[in-house]
């Protein structure tokens, strides 16, 4: 029961959107007119405020969104995802707070710049309408590109982000033309009106389905998926490593929901056309994930074509475009986000002489100074690598399942045999670590505030405990509707 | 019977041991104490899995011990465990061989104590709740988790490949066992069901199964293994530390025979009779040209890991003969294999220990030196050989007379094989046991100490059980065993 006076609250339409965009106004604010200890108070705010937005989108309802409907819509897929992102966002702020402060990149519009970026991201996710759904694109991008060159002084960190935006500003303008196709041939850029006009025909004419093949590569660059993924090693590469974390973690949840809506609302009866597009994206995503990631000897270059091939395993379940493959979707991308989570939380934390830790060589002899925090890397590797019984497996478990219902058996296979391969450089950091004879030329440090630490045990009791009560998750799966 | 959860308390009586030594400190002083709590929760194990023999009733073909649990709420996945005649002794093989191995690495494990005993332990749950499993599921989510701690205990405690012998046997099994994950989605979606039990009613059509079998035989046959999937195996045994290459050979090579029985044989029948000739192609060519390659070798680990192979062949030829001879030897000869090789690595393991080489030319003459070790390796070699007496006669006699009912060709492939055992293992024997210590190192190498008696002799004496007393552990298999045949028949006479 909720008393009348929240439930006023509630009915204000679109209430968690406008309060995240309010209250990043006041972080501002808050951050501009504080002389102490800027930076670690307006993070602790945005944790604050986003906190409250998960208590707002886990109460707001349906008929909120009635007004906006031709902008945005509500759904319980949506509303999952949007508080995916939100607990990534609150997760990765706080395991890079510590970094941040560590590297002396105290500027207090980092954590700004991720709250606008989580309000471009849930807009994202709900949008449902091509306009609102490009504002939304550009405004979650926009500070990613700020984001990712936040680091000023550092030319790796400002070519990352020139690249990032370059390449970015290309795909938005093959976004926004396929865009202006769909839009001049169907006449509307509500997506249930497309959906509706749409449905009249039985096959796409050449105008939309050039439209259509615009909007993928531009939405493929975002998730990037091969061939649009060159951006994300460099990208991963240059931007400080907790930026790279936030990177790896949020942006990549609302892509994905963004890419599973565009398919399946408006061009829902249209499944052979775009199903072939992403049935190619999703294969030489596995593929070169898996095959480009082995020869890596950085670890954010390694983590970077790692998430290529788990955006791979997702797009398999949308091209099984069934009620399964949104479960699945839903599950892998959790265990995803629970994944990157953990591995950031700790790289975050490790430090070489000094220096935080990037090559993956450095790892040697972790496991004799750090045993703890070496068995925890070994247990997301395996679960990154989709060993039983961690919580990886059961993500490409329902990915299957998804699959196999839809009868894709080659696809299946040619998945199991790249989960094979990426096996190998998942337990090439293991053997890094354990099997290797340690060489002592650095001394390793593992320090890590009490915060992270509660983030990084519980993403760790997640993935090692899932198997023990799925239930939870599972259920909440299965009831989310696109 | 028994009112409280005895089957899971086994299974996961090892990893609560796992999880008190993961609390003990580590340094000098305290390792020992690692592996005391180590040896006595496996201990603990092996007298609970006792009772699972002791209490198990003979009458009755289907499980026992059943435990069931919804598990998954959107499908029908259950934690649903029991034991029938063919788990039975699986189990007891995994939980009799641990504490051995506990004790087998008392002293030579030096390095990391606590990591080396919890992923014994890890494993040891895992092997257990594998063969228990009835939900294919759970099923699978073991026969995976294996790998975990295998590939730990060959990478960190190995010889100097181990590296390339992990990443091979992590590798090459795991491609084997993803497309066994495939056909088990592809059970569930047809059947809705992932029961052993209840999939085992023949619900494929032909071409399905064709297609199942194979996906199933990729994962069986690598981990068996047969020829030519066998190659990880010499590597994996030669590079692991003594303990594992046990293990390995113990159990980890069983699971290919279980899993040939209860989901070749079980479920898909009729795609059996398709592949029976091919498995006894291969079977041969594995008998014979291991047998061959064996007697090639100078290393003594790899020379028992390609009899191993050889072994095998006969297990695998036993399973597809579908014969209650031919099954129950094959269960006789896994049974026996898997103390036997056990044993003959102990054994390697006890003169590796002293003198940290396995070449078959450093050794000449230990009867000298080492009468008692002379004489428990004869007993053990002569069960690898089938002598008359020991467990691996029983095993490789029943097989024969079964394959008499299939083909004579099958006969005379597995007696070939059968001969070419006795050749290379009694040449082995006579090289490093017999004649004179012509190798000054091994002037004062000393006879085995208490330690490894109680380890031996406990193997010697369930060989030659095993040999005089067949029945005792052939009876408890006999009705499930007869089950599969009988499902087996009806399927292939419509």
């Amino acid at each position: 029961m909720k008393s009348p006076m929240l439930n006023n609250i509630y009915n204000i339409f679109f209430i968690p959107e406008i309060f995240l965009a309010c209250s990043s106004f006041v972080c501002l604010l808050f951050g501009l007119f504080l002389k102490k200890n800027a930076f670690r108070q307006t993070s602790n705010l945005a944790v604050f405020v986003l906190l409250l937005t998960i208590l707002l989108v886990y109460y707001d309802s349906e008929s909120n969104f009635a007004n906006y409907k031709s902008l945005f819509s509500h759904s319980s897929f949506i509303n999952f995802f949007k508080i995916l992102v939100l607990l990534g966002s609150i997760a990765s702020i706080i395991i890079s707070k510590d970094y941040f402060l560590g590297i002396k990149l105290k500027n207090f519009e980092i954590p700004i710049l991720f709250l606008f970026s989580t309000l471009g991201m849930m807009l994202m996710i709900a949008s449902n309408n091509l306009m609102s759904m490009y504002l939304a694109i550009e405004l979650q991008s926009l500070s990613l590109y700020v984001a990712a060159a936040i680091k000023r002084d550092s030319i790796s960190s400002a070519e990352s982000g020139v690249k990032y935006f370059i390449l970015g500003a290309l795909s938005s303008g093959i976004l926004l033309y396929g865009f202006s196709l769909i839009y001049g041939f169907t006449g509307s850029m509500n997506f249930d009106d497309i959906s509706f006009y749409l449905s009249k025909y039985d096959n796409l004419n050449l105008g939309l389905i050039f439209g259509l093949v615009f909007v993928m590569v531009g939405l493929a660059f975002k998730v990037s998926a091969v061939p649009f993924h060159m951006w994300t090693p460099d990208v991963y590469e240059g931007a400080p490593n907790s930026i790279t974390g936030f990177f790896a973690i949020v942006p990549k949840i609302a892509a994905v929901a963004l890419i599973y809506r565009f398919c399946l609302v408006p061009f829902e009866n249209f499944y052979l056309e775009w199903s072939q597009i992403i049935l190619f994206l999703s294969i030489a995503s596995m593929f070169l994930g898996a095959i480009a990631a082995i020869a890596q000897s950085n670890i954010k270059r390694l983590l970077a074509y790692s998430s290529i091939g788990h955006i791979g395993y997702i797009l398999i379940a949308l091209v099984a475009a069934n009620d399964y493959g949104i479960k699945a979707a839903s599950i892998y991308m959790f265990s995803y986000m629970i994944m990157n989570v953990a591995i950031f939380g700790i790289l975050l934390s490790l430090k070489v002489n000094n220096e935080y830790l990037i090559n993956i060589s450095d790892f040697k002899g972790l496991s004799k100074s750090n045993p703890i925090v070496s068995l925890s890397i070994s247990i997301i590797m395996l679960s990154m690598a989709g060993i039983p019984p961690f919580i990886g497996f059961f993500g490409k478990f329902y990915v299957f399942i998804a699959a196999i219902e839809q009868e894709l058996y080659v696809l299946s296979v040619l998945g199991v045999l790249a989960s094979v391969i990426s096996a190998f450089y998942y337990l090439r950091i293991i053997k890094i670590m354990y099997f290797d004879e340690s060489i002592s030329e650095g001394t390793i440090n593992f320090k890590i505030s009490f915060q992270s630490k509660i983030i990084l045990s519980l993403s760790l009791f997640l993935i090692i405990c899932f198997i023990f009560y799925p239930s939870i998750l599972i259920n909440i799966s299965a009831s989310l509707t696109i | 019977m028994i009112d409280w959860p005895l089957l899971s308390v086994i299974i996961f009586l090892p990893l609560i041991g796992a999880l008190i030594i993961l609390f003990i400190k580590e340094d000098e002083l305290t390792s020992i104490n690692i592996k005391w709590a180590a040896l006595l929760t496996t201990l603990g194990t092996f007298i609970l899995s006792l009772i699972l023999w002791l209490q198990f009733d003979y009458s009755n073909p289907s499980y026992q011990y059943e435990e069931k649990f919804r598990w998954f709420d959107d499908f029908n996945f259950f934690y649903h465990v029991g034991v029938d005649g063919i788990s039975l002794f699986m189990i007891l093989l995994s939980t009799f061989l641990t504490p051995l191995c506990i004790l087998a690495s008392w002293n030579n494990i030096k390095k990391r104590v606590k990591e080396y005993m919890l992923s014994f332990l890890f494993l040891e749950t895992v092997m257990i709740g594998m063969f228990a499993s009835i939900d294919i599921l759970l099923f699978y989510i073991f026969f995976e988790a294996v790998l975990i701690p295998m590939y730990l205990i060959i990478g960190i405690w190995g010889g100097n490949r181990r590296i390339y012998a992990s990443f091979k046997f992590f590798l090459y099994t795991l491609l084997g066992s993803v497309l066994m994950l495939i056909a088990i989605i592809v059970m569930y979606r047809n059947t809705s069901s992932m029961s052993i039990e209840f999939l085992q009613g023949n619900y494929f059509s032909y071409n399905t199964q064709l297609f199942l079998w194979l996906a199933f035989f990729a994962s069986f046959a690598v981990k068996i293994p047969m020829w030519p999937f066998h190659t990880w195996l010499p590597d994996a045994h030669v590079e692991a530390p003594t303990a594992g290459s046990v293990i390995l050979a113990g159990v980890l090579l069983k699971m290919g025979g279980y899993g040939f029985i209860r989901f070749s044989l079980g479920m898909l029948p009729e795609a059996t009779e398709f592949f029976i000739p091919l498995i006894m192609t291969l079977s041969i060519v594995a008998i014979v040209y291991t047998s061959l390659v064996a007697l090639a070798q100078t290393d003594i680990k790899k020379l028992i890991a390609y009899s191993s192979v050889a072994h095998m062949g006969i297990v695998t030829i036993g399973i597809f003969l579908v014969n209650q001879q031919g099954l129950e030897g094959a269960m006789m000869q896994m049974i026996s294999h898997g103390l036997v090789s056990a044993a003959l690595f102990l054994c390697v393991g006890v003169i590796y220990d002293r003198m940290h080489t396995r070449e078959i030319e450093f050794y000449g003459g230990l009867v000298q030196r080492m009468p008692l070790y002379a004489t428990v390796f004869m007993i053990f070699m002569l069960g690898s050989v089938g002598l008359p007496g020991t467990s691996g006669f029983i095993g490789e006699f029943l097989v024969i007379i079964g394959a008499f009912k299939f083909s004579s060709y099958v006969v005379i492939g597995a007696a070939f094989g059968i001969i070419l055992s006795a050749v290379y293992m009694l040449y082995l024997y006579k090289r490093i046991i017999f004649g004179n210590i012509t190798n000054n190192k091994l002037a004062d190498i000393l006879d085995i100490n208490t330690r490894e008696k109680i380890i031996l002799i406990p193997l010697a004496i369930s060989v030659i059980l095993l040999g005089i007393f067949p029945n005792l552990f052939l009876d408890p298999m006999r009705l499930s065993l007869e089950i599969i045949i009988t499902n087996y028949e009806i399927a292939n006479a419509k």
